[in-house]
């Protein structure tokens, strides 16, 4: 694997699978960890920063997982290469835009990354398309054990796992889903549930593209406390609420259905054809059109149009994955329509198969 | 009076005392703040537009009423929470505690991390401890804090597999009573007279050891 061949691929956790994927796009467990002997990284120069990466990199190449871990030294990374990475969720923008030695371990079909000398020295994160959340922790967990028969992480028996962060402190974990909640937007019934995620100290965050632009209507909802409860009880927990909010979403989309069938049908069937013949186009346009189209599919609405290939536009018209797959530097305007090109060949294909 | 009171908070200690107002009074950094941390989002300051460093809830009458403040502005605010009132009035003690707190913030800014060097200051502006032993250099500053952000101050999660078999078994009953706690709360009474059996078979166990 090198970051050429990323480009021809996308990321397992996009196709479009696994239990509730209609809504649920992805689960994701990360877990973060410190090496006992060595300070963090506010306090760590150059030469711990190198004994830090060298330390963790010959352990994280030999997991006890099927196929190759590869490994990207970020600092020796252009922007440009160090966005794509940043694009595809391997590694954070923080890790992207921080400085010195640093690196990312990447599992086969990009379902494992292991961020070193992030915040932590060693972040790791298991990612599964749909909801499966418990199938992340089994393998989380599997790794984690296999890095302590090597290392030993900083750890106390009242606190925990020691981060760097006084707020990741305990079990180092953060359970995540990503949630495509069109219906919710829409009716802003969205609202109440910022309220009641408020209330159970759980965290809802837009996902962002270029900027600060709010990408289609996707909200992660992730845990915010991680001393006090276990790995388990954290999960459990999560997997309730976003159970809830999966029959919320199900029942307002039902309901627009029946009382909106045909305005509906007209968005998503514009929203379509837009995406199908525009010339340039923005990453906001974009995300915000394909959103439509993803909910079209899903409520059968779209003919000829699979939910893989939509999830892969939406990380494939970002800014670094065009300037990869045109081999060239692009700028804002040029890349809109590179991106309006982009998408046009991708619908015109797939509708082609179908045909 | 019975119902209400000020509870001051900061980084170093919580504390509360009688009066007709409740304030949660609370020193960030704004490192803490940074947008990747949910603890509190970013925030300027309600006067200027600086970075807002405390944050002032007042409950009145069952309102809330909520001021971010940068520290300069702060300092303005609570000098004018003052002037011509008797000792005893809750506006003048709570002032009073305030500047004791403030005190007190400055003398816990100067500590420092034997291992690696870090003073609390640093840690308050960049949100980030300097190594694992700052937990414990830092401690009587931190619990409150942890206590605040997670509503708890003991891990009852995964343990390392080297750790030895004792703390292994000391770290089961802890897990164990803190389910029993869930379990009573949840009213399932089997399964918390369950649990009570398992942690008094444990605890003779974790006996006898300590006898030999
Ligand atoms: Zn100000
Ligand atoms: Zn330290």
């Amino acid at each position: 694997m090198d970051l050429k061949s990323l480009t021809q691929t996308s990321g397992e956790w996009l196709r479009g699978t696994g239990p509730e994927s209609d809504i649920v796009v992805s689960s994701r467990i990360r877990l973060a960890r410190n090496l006992a002997q060595f300070p963090f990284l506010s306090r760590a120069d150059d030469r711990v920063r190198t004994e830090t990466e060298e330390l963790l990199q010959g352990p994280i190449s030999s997991l006890p997982i099927k196929g190759k871990v590869t490994y990207f030294d970020v600092n020796a990374l252009e922007a440009l290469d160090r966005q794509f990475l940043v694009e595809r969720q391997l590694i954070s923008r923080e890790l992207a835009e921080s400085h010195g030695s640093r690196g990312v371990g990447v599992g086969p079909e990009e379902n494992i990354s292991l961020m070193i000398n992030e915040e932590d020295h060693l972040r790791l994160q298991v990612l599964r398309s749909g909801l499966a959340l418990d199938d992340c922790w089994e393998e989380i967990n599997r790794i984690d054990d296999a890095l302590e028969e090597q290392v030993a992480f900083a750890f106390s028996e009242q606190l925990g796992y020691l981060t760097a962060c006084p707020t990741n402190v305990g079990t180092g974990i953060r359970v995540s889903a990503m949630l495509h909640l069109p219906a919710l937007a829409l009716t802003k019934e969205i609202q109440k549930v910022f309220q009641a995620m408020q209330k159970m100290r759980l965290a809802v965050r837009g996902l962002y593209g270029e900027g600060s632009q709010a990408m289609g209507d996707f909200y992660q909802f992730s845990n915010q406390v991680t001393l006090g409860p276990s790995e388990q009880q954290l999960i459990d927990k999560l997997k309730e609420v976003i159970d809830g909010i999966i029959k919320y979403e199900r029942r307002v989309r039902d309901e627009l259905v029946v009382k909106n069938r045909q305005r509906l049908h007209d968005q998503v069937a514009r929203a379509h054809g837009i995406l199908s013949s525009a010339q340039t186009i923005t990453s906001e346009e974009t995300m915000h059109l394909l959103s439509s189209v993803r909910m079209g599919i899903n409520l059968g609405l779209v003919d000829g149009l699979e939910i893989p290939t939509v999830n892969e536009l939406f990380i494939q018209t970002q800014p670094a994955h065009l300037q990869k797959l045109r081999n060239e530097k692009l700028e804002s305007s040029e890349r809109n329509v590179a991106r309006a090109a982009y998408i046009r060949k991708r619908l015109g294909d797939s509708s082609h198969e179908h045909n | 009076m019975d119902q209400a009171a000020i509870v001051v908070w900061d980084p170093c200690k919580l504390q509360r005392f009688a009066a007709c107002r409740l304030t949660w009074l609370d020193f960030q950094s704004p490192a803490v703040q940074y947008h990747r941390h949910p603890v509190s989002s970013m925030r300027k300051c309600s006067r200027c537009s600086k970075p807002a460093t405390l944050h002032i809830t007042e409950l009145k009458d069952g309102d809330v009423h909520a001021l971010h403040l940068c520290e300069a502005c702060a300092q303005d605010y609570l000098s004018n929470v003052e002037a011509g009132q008797a000792s005893d009035d809750p506006e003048e003690l709570f002032k009073e505690h305030i500047e004791n707190s403030i005190e007190d913030l400055h003398d816990v800014d100067q500590s420092s991390c034997p291992n690696c060097g870090i003073t609390f200051k640093e840690f308050r502006s960049q949100g980030r401890l300097g190594c694992p032993q700052c937990y414990l250099a830092f401690e009587n500053e931190l619990l409150p804090l942890l206590e605040n952000i997670h509503g708890e101050t003991q891990h009852t999660g995964k343990l390392p597999q080297r750790a030895p078999e004792a703390s292994r078994r000391q770290f089961e009953l802890i897990k164990l009573r803190n389910r029993l706690r869930s379990a009573v709360d949840a009213e399932s009474y089997e399964e918390a007279a369950k649990l009570r059996d398992e942690i008094q078979t444990l605890e003779s166990a974790l006996g006898e050891e300590g006898e030999d």
